[in-house]
């Protein structure tokens, strides 16, 4: 008998950390104890509980985690408050991995690198960043501009204070929009800040977050003189099959599941902008 | 070429069914045509094509992809697929024919989906020229030939004999389990009926609609054109299009709790719906216009752009008899074939 | 009438009563019309449309029309003013925003009740009154135009309309009190329950969950259907069980009951030929029976039966006591 993708595989929830009011980390691994598969940075995976729903999710562990995978959830739908309801132990159905991927071995390949996400929008960046810290004599310098609505809204706060800011050639700058108690740092909206900071042209950018502050970063961007092939981002639309077969999270004739979920922003520009 | 008298039918099919599941149209109380399992007594369909497509018998309506029994924390996932008896399609027409081939480039391209393939192979489909097309039929405009219609084996119902080829393996298996009641002949009648078939298929009302406009145009210089607002504007936003088209194969995976554990179903779905891409925080098509152009968009623009130039139709006209409206891809294709 | 209709429409938008109209467009055959807006003379004279097969009952389209800027002109049938006057009942229409001219119907030609005939490869069809005549690929063919009605025109309830008008085009018509109209559910109410119960399988498991009959039923408005609704475990799309696939036309039979103007176009649209409207018949025969005669849509302001409560409301046990299989 033929394989089947689309019957998935149990995975144990090991591990669950709370990140933001409403974001938790899930960690995941087979029946064995083990990695359930290999991914590439920006993959995804349909995370699925039975009878609740199944649904397409980022795996923010990096490849170079050799024990588990991690996934960075927030609670907005029927299946992500189940989940987060759930308890140590749990098991779910994971499939995959799927998509295409960012192209950490080739494009990204000894290159500046700046990335930039709002809210959630860390969580497929967060697979990047550490697959780069952990392979860091590939790449060129790190910047990474990170906000969010508020200080407690920050994920993986602790991973980037204890961890990131102390890498090598590597620049944190975090953001909040408005004031809060106890916080110095910037306080302002991503695609001003991008703009404060002037980052030099020659970086590759990875930008992911609502779609209102790609739109303006964006725009901000290309105002410094960066160009769309340099821009990259993920995407994210609603899918059943994940392997370019259900038919329903196209962008024109590409299938974000199979052709995505990362694109830079010249191959979008050639596609309709229905996202 | 084989031969065998129409008279004998009954017999043929009795024959087929014994060593095969032997699945033909059949008139039902209604007087419309659908697939049926043959038992003694049944007798084919006359008429040019059925409600619904022969897309089923590889791609049914819902198909039970695998089961979960849930125990505290615990979950077990049983697969509970099973290779599925040999059968029979016969009496298929050039256009369900034709659309199996689209089917494939879907569901056959990797990952392989395990489900379609499995029915594909264990499925032998016998075809049936047409005669007598309708007014509706514009199989033509994409290469069709509804006089030699593909399939594992081929039939032409002529002069009160039924003739058969084979034009596969498969089809060669077939003919063997009826090869004591076939005599060797010619092709002389089937090219006769061919070219009286040509004739009547050139003059058909759509036979010279073109294809033209989306091959000179961009992706997004269609996308963008006005022309969708109007002719979506009385889309009554049902599935009725989408569910009797042979090529239309967009699915939705569902969980059912039968109370003693979970079944995952695969059901056909449809892109006109309002809910197709609803997500818990945002739809990326919140329009009836933009869920009727993306069906339009699919089979004229995206499926050509991913498969060579080969169109997400195959012409039967199911959609233009069926449409509660009278909307359909042929108008679609006129109102832009107008610039 | 198609030029009266014409020449009216085109005086209405020229003097700016209205700003467009919603009719009947023509297509590449005679019967398949679609609905459509217009909004010049150009385009009402190239392809505004009513003839015998203008089915589509356009009220629905109100809805969605009524709340865009301007006012919209109506053409309505008998029949589709009921739809309207009920739509209008339960505030689903800006009667404001619409200017109505009724026009008259001698029943539609319906292309399925032609085609199921056994007549192939119709290219076109006419009609002189009383015969038509169909244009084949393979020769000329005639039938009676009361042969070629749809199931909703055989059985219609009345060519009278409902007094929801601004005006009227041509002559007004009649109740039809042949008493065809109930003639197929009493043959259902005299089957024993398990033939009936046979009879209901066989035609709803035809069902393939279109939603064509919701979705063109002017009593479905409903901003959000519960079938629309993934939490109600019923959500659209192909029924999983035979369960929903029952379910499914029950419920919603249930749901217009009282409401329903008995249109037909449930029936009329549905792509497996299913006797839709049997279900709807019978629930306004019930009401009829058990609250006296009622005809919806036909008043705008009467309380329907079944959210009018009095005292000499039916008890819910009349339908054992009446006994039978009905």
């Amino acid at each position: 008998m033929h394989n089947e993708t689309l019957i998935p595989r149990i995975g144990v929830v090991t591990d669950i950390r709370q990140d933001t009011p409403d974001v938790k980390t899930f960690r995941v691994v087979g029946t064995d104890g083990k990695k359930l598969f290999e991914h590439i940075p920006g993959q995804c995976a349909m995370v699925s509980m039975p009878g609740v729903g199944e649904g397409m999710f980022s795996i923010t562990s990096s490849p170079t985690n050799t024990e588990f995978m991690e996934f960075s959830i927030k609670k907005c739908g029927t299946l992500t408050s189940w989940l987060h309801s759930m308890d140590v132990g749990q098991q779910i159905t994971v499939r995959g991995p799927y998509g295409n991927g960012f192209p950490v071995e080739t494009t990204f390949k000894g290159k500046n690198l700046l990335f930039i996400a709002g809210g959630i929008g860390l969580a497929p960046l967060r697979s990047v960043i550490n697959y780069v810290r952990d392979k860091r004599e590939n790449y060129g310098s790190v910047q990474i501009v990170y906000g969010s609505r508020s200080k407690d809204d920050l994920v993986d706060y602790q991973e980037i204070i204890d961890e990131w800011m102390k890498c090598p050639d590597t620049e944190v700058n975090l953001t909040i929009d408005r004031e809060q108690e106890g916080w110095d740092g910037h306080v302002g909206f991503i695609p001003n800040y991008v703009k404060e900071l002037q980052p030099d042209t020659s970086k590759t950018v990875v930008m992911c977050g609502p779609p209102i502050m790609i739109k303006f970063t964006l725009a901000g961007l290309k105002e410094l003189g960066f160009t769309d092939t340099n821009v990259f981002t993920t995407m994210e639309l609603r899918m059943k099959c994940a392997i370019g077969k259900c038919g329903r999270c196209n962008i024109g004739n590409k299938y974000v599941c199979k052709d995505g979920p990362v694109f830079s922003f010249d191959q979008l520009s050639e596609l309709p902008n229905e996202y | 070429m084989y031969k065998v008298s129409a008279d004998r039918i009954d017999e043929l099919f009795a024959k087929i069914a014994a060593a095969r599941t032997l699945y033909l149209p059949v008139d039902q109380n209604d007087g419309r045509a659908a697939y049926k399992e043959w038992s003694q007594g049944t007798k084919m369909s006359s008429q040019l094509n059925t409600v619904r497509s022969a897309k089923g018998f590889f791609f049914p309506q819902t198909t039970n992809l695998c089961d979960f029994n849930l125990k505290d924390k615990e979950i077990e996932v049983v697969d509970i697929r099973d290779e599925s008896e040999d059968f029979v399609v016969f009496g298929v027409r050039a256009c369900d024919a034709r659309s199996f081939t689209i089917l494939d480039k879907v569901f056959l391209a990797e990952p392989v989906d395990s489900y379609y393939a499995t029915r594909r192979e264990h499925g032998t489909v016998v075809t049936m020229a047409c005669t007598e097309p309708e007014e509706t039929c514009f199989c033509s405009v994409f290469g069709i030939d509804a006089t030699a219609p593909e399939g594992d084996a081929s039939c032409w119902c002529e002069g009160g004999d039924l003739y058969i080829r084979a034009n596969t393996e498969k089809g060669e298996q077939f003919v063997s389990l009826i090869s004591d009641m076939l005599t060797e002949c010619d092709d002389t009648a089937v090219k006769a009926q061919q070219e009286r078939v040509k004739d009547i298929l050139s003059k058909l009302p759509f036979a010279n609609v073109s294809t033209d406009y989306f091959e000179k145009n961009t992706l997004l210089d269609v996308f963008n054109s006005e022309k969708w607002a109007k002719l979506s504007e009385s889309c009554l936003a049902c599935g009725t299009c989408t569910f009797v088209c042979p090529t239309c194969q967009c699915y939705d995976i569902k969980d059912f709790d039968t109370g003693h554990g979970i079944k995952r179903y695969r059901t056909w779905d449809s892109c006109m719906y309002a809910d197709f891409t609803k997500m818990a925080a945002a739809n990326s098509r919140n329009t009836q216009m933009q869920r009727f152009r993306q069906r339009f968009m699919h089979k004229l623009v995206y499926f050509p752009d991913n498969n060579n130039g080969e169109y997400g139709c195959v012409g039967c006209g199911r959609c233009l008899v069926r449409c509660p409206i009278s909307m359909n891809i042929v108008k679609v294709m006129k109102s832009f074939g107008e610039e | 009438m198609q030029e009266a209709i014409i020449k009216r429409a085109k005086e209405l938008l020229a003097d700016g009563t209205v700003n467009r109209v919603v009719g009947w467009k023509a297509g590449d055959f005679a019967y398949d019309v679609t609905p459509a807006v217009f909004t010049s003379a150009e385009e009402l004279d190239k392809d505004f449309l009513y003839n015998d097969f203008c089915a589509p009952n356009l009220s629905k389209y109100l809805i969605k029309e009524s709340r865009k800027e301007g006012k919209v002109l109506v053409f309505l049938k008998p029949c589709d003013s009921y739809s309207f006057n009920q739509l209008l009942k339960e505030h689903r229409i800006l009667r404001d925003n619409v200017y109505v001219i009724a026009i008259p119907c001698r029943g539609k030609v319906d292309i399925g009740t032609v085609r199921d005939s056994g007549i192939k490869g119709i290219t076109d069809m006419e009609c002189d009154g009383e015969t038509l005549t169909i244009h084949t690929l393979y020769g000329d063919k005639t039938m009676s135009h009361a042969d070629s009605l749809g199931d909703k025109c055989k059985t219609c309830k009345t060519k009278k309309h409902a007094a929801c008008f601004d005006e009227m085009i041509g002559e007004e018509g009649e109740p039809n009190n042949d008493g065809k109209r109930f003639e197929m559910v009493e043959k259902l109410e005299a089957m024993t329950s398990e033939e009936r119960f046979n009879f209901w399988r066989n035609e709803l498991s035809k069902c393939i969950r279109c939603n064509a009959c919701r979705n063109v039923c002017p009593a479905c408005s409903c901003e959000n259907c519960v079938f629309d609704n993934p939490a109600s475990g019923i959500q659209q799309r192909a029924a999983v069980t035979s369960f929903e696939e029952n379910m499914f036309h029950l419920i919603r039979a249930f749901h217009v009951a009282g409401r329903c103007t008995d249109c037909g176009e449930c029936t009329r649209v549905c792509p497996q030929n299913i006797p839709l409207h049997l279900l709807n018949r019978k629930y306004i025969k019930d009401i009829n029976e058990f609250y006296g005669e009622y005809q919806a849509g036909e008043n705008f302001d009467e309380r329907a039966p079944l959210n009018a409560y009095t005292f000499t409301d039916c008890e819910p046990d009349v339908v054992y006591k009446r006994g039978g299989n009905a």
